[in-house]
């Protein structure tokens, strides 16, 4: 398929040297961390840095690996995302049959739906019929205790951890004229544009931030750290306009998209999880937290960033 | 005595450990190769597969789980049990349908003589004092079976371990699963005190397991 893509594999070259410039700035500040808090930020930061090498590896493979491979990433990351997300919430024991459904039926579902090219499906599947589907499956169980709240967490997890990142890889079914072969790149830039926000914001939150946008959700969401982080990696988006079907303007316009809402499903999963009284949903990922911690803004960006695309490039 | 772990064991133990996301805290003891006997609350049939894949490997091949040979004695279920997992087995109720108090309290002190005779001289073993499994939102009273093996081997270790979300995973009369990330947190080892009664140790260490408990209360 695409991996012989010569844009695949400069894309994933500048990642291989940004990794390498991170590693080499990290082991540098190593050496000059005087208090022990600043000691913490940096070995935190290594920590990140570290588990970035694994995880771009990991993508690296898959997408190379081609459709097959990023559908069985993406559905392996909705399901560990699941699984954070279900830990913190209050499941009762009548939940049990309605989350097997959930973890072992329709998720798995929506990434068939995408392997086999049924847009229409998987566009209604959990919005319409797990939607009616789930709060029956709860009442047929026969415990009313808290059923609206049971029903509603249960399907707003589906939504965001398997219907919304299910969008990312979806984006290999588009057929953009004039791009024909090369949407494994476009799911890359996609990735890379909205994870490199993250990164940036959490940069210059660390360099300049001082004025916090949210204390009571985020209290490492600085205005310096969102807009310098914004800013930069809606710039990156545009000078990488080259690998995408877009121009450099329309570059720039869909990576501010993108870094917006990837900002904005970041202080939801920071709200929901302050409201569960934890400070990540998990450990998977050293430093980082859990994998939800990791792509809360790819689970926002997705579906935005998949249906402009389908609306404005897809003829 | 055989210490070798059965390949099979290694296999279930690695695919429960990946599907229950268990994440290990040792509070006040350490993952030493001591003879010990590991007492946990009880929600799931994954509480020991859970607890003894928690353990290091050179652990794992001396730590055998204590289970009820109503349940897991015939069949496949006998086969995982003692075959692969080196399970005691034992007589739940022991004593229930004896004729005089006299004959129970003989049934019940074999059960003992058999727990101990499995620690031998250097084994460990998972214990559930409760000697059922509940729903996972209290732990019962313990029943006094850890208090008589206890005192019959003063020099084991007893060592609290709470298993929290398992009820979760695979609740009491389900045989389906559903992944929750799960946790489980060791604590500091106990002992019979001199002078200490039968209800004032279970109680004791009823709540030296409670204590481990890391969910707050929804």
């Amino acid at each position: 398929m695409s991996s012989q893509d010569p844009q695949l594999l400069l894309l994933f070259g500048g990642v291989l040297i940004l990794l390498v410039v991170a590693s080499v700035i990290g082991a540098i500040l190593k050496g000059t961390a005087k208090t022990s808090a600043a000691r913490v930020v940096i070995d935190n930061l290594n920590a990140r840095t570290k588990a970035w090498w694994k995880m771009s590896a990991i993508f690296a493979f898959t997408l190379l690996a081609g459709k097959k491979g990023a559908l069985a990433l993406f559905a392996l990351l909705s399901f560990l995302a699941l699984r954070e997300y279900i830990t913190l919430i209050p499941t009762r024991r009548a939940d049990h049959r309605t989350l097997f459904w959930t973890f072992f039926i329709i998720t798995p579902l929506q990434y068939g739906l995408i392997g086999i090219e049924w847009y229409g499906l998987f566009a209604i599947l959990i919005p319409a019929f797990a939607f009616v589907f789930i709060p029956a499956r709860i009442a047929l169980a026969g415990d009313t205790e808290h059923f609206l709240e049971r029903a509603a967490k249960i399907q707003f997890g589906l939504m965001i951890c398997a219907y919304c990142l299910s969008h990312a890889p979806a984006l290999l079914i588009l057929k953009i004229p004039n791009y024909t072969g090369h949407n494994a790149v476009l799911l890359l830039y996609f990735v890379l544009v909205d994870q490199m926000s993250d990164v940036l914001q959490y940069v210059w939150g660390k360099l300049l931030g001082r004025h916090k946008i949210a204390p009571g959700v985020s209290p490492n969401k600085t205005w310096e750290g969102f807009v310098g982080g914004v800013a930069t990696a809606t710039l990156l988006g545009a000078l990488l306009s080259w690998a995408t079907p877009f121009t450099r303007w329309q570059a720039a316009a869909m990576s501010l998209t993108i870094t917006l809402m990837g900002f904005l499903g970041g202080l939801v999963m920071s709200a929901i999880k302050r409201d569960a009284g934890v400070k990540d949903f998990g450990v998977f990922i050293e430093g980082h937290g859990g994998i939800l911690d990791r792509i809360d803004s790819l689970c926002f960006a997705a579906p935005v960033f998949f249906h402009l695309t389908r609306y404005f490039f897809v003829r | 005595m055989n210490a070798k772990v059965h390949p099979l064991a290694w296999i279930i133990a690695a695919l429960v450990r990946g599907f229950s996301g268990v994440q290990v805290d040792w509070q006040g003891s350490a993952p030493e190769c001591r003879q010990r006997i590991y007492f946990a609350n009880h929600s799931s049939h994954l509480d020991f597969l859970v607890l003894w894949s928690a353990l290091p490997p050179a652990v794992r091949a001396k730590t055998r789980p204590v289970a009820a040979k109503d349940y897991w004695g015939s069949g496949l279920r006998s086969y995982l049990a003692e075959r692969v997992f080196r399970a005691v087995l034992v007589e739940r109720r022991a004593g229930s349908k004896a004729a005089s108090e006299d004959e129970a309290r003989s049934a019940r002190f074999r059960v003992i003589d058999q727990l101990s005779e499995a620690l031998g001289e250097s084994d460990s073993l998972i214990f559930f004092p409760e000697g059922t499994r509940g729903s996972g939102e209290r732990v019962a009273e313990f029943k006094s079976g850890l208090y008589h093996l206890a005192k019959r081997r003063p020099e084991v270790e007893l060592i609290p371990a709470y298993l929290e979300n398992l009820n979760r995973i695979l609740p009491k009369g389900e045989v389906l699963v559903v992944p929750f990330l799960s946790m489980l947190t060791f604590g500091s080892a106990i002992r019979v005190e001199d002078g200490e009664s039968k209800p004032e140790f279970l109680s004791r260490a009823h709540s030296a397991l409670c204590a481990l408990r890391r969910k707050r209360d929804v």
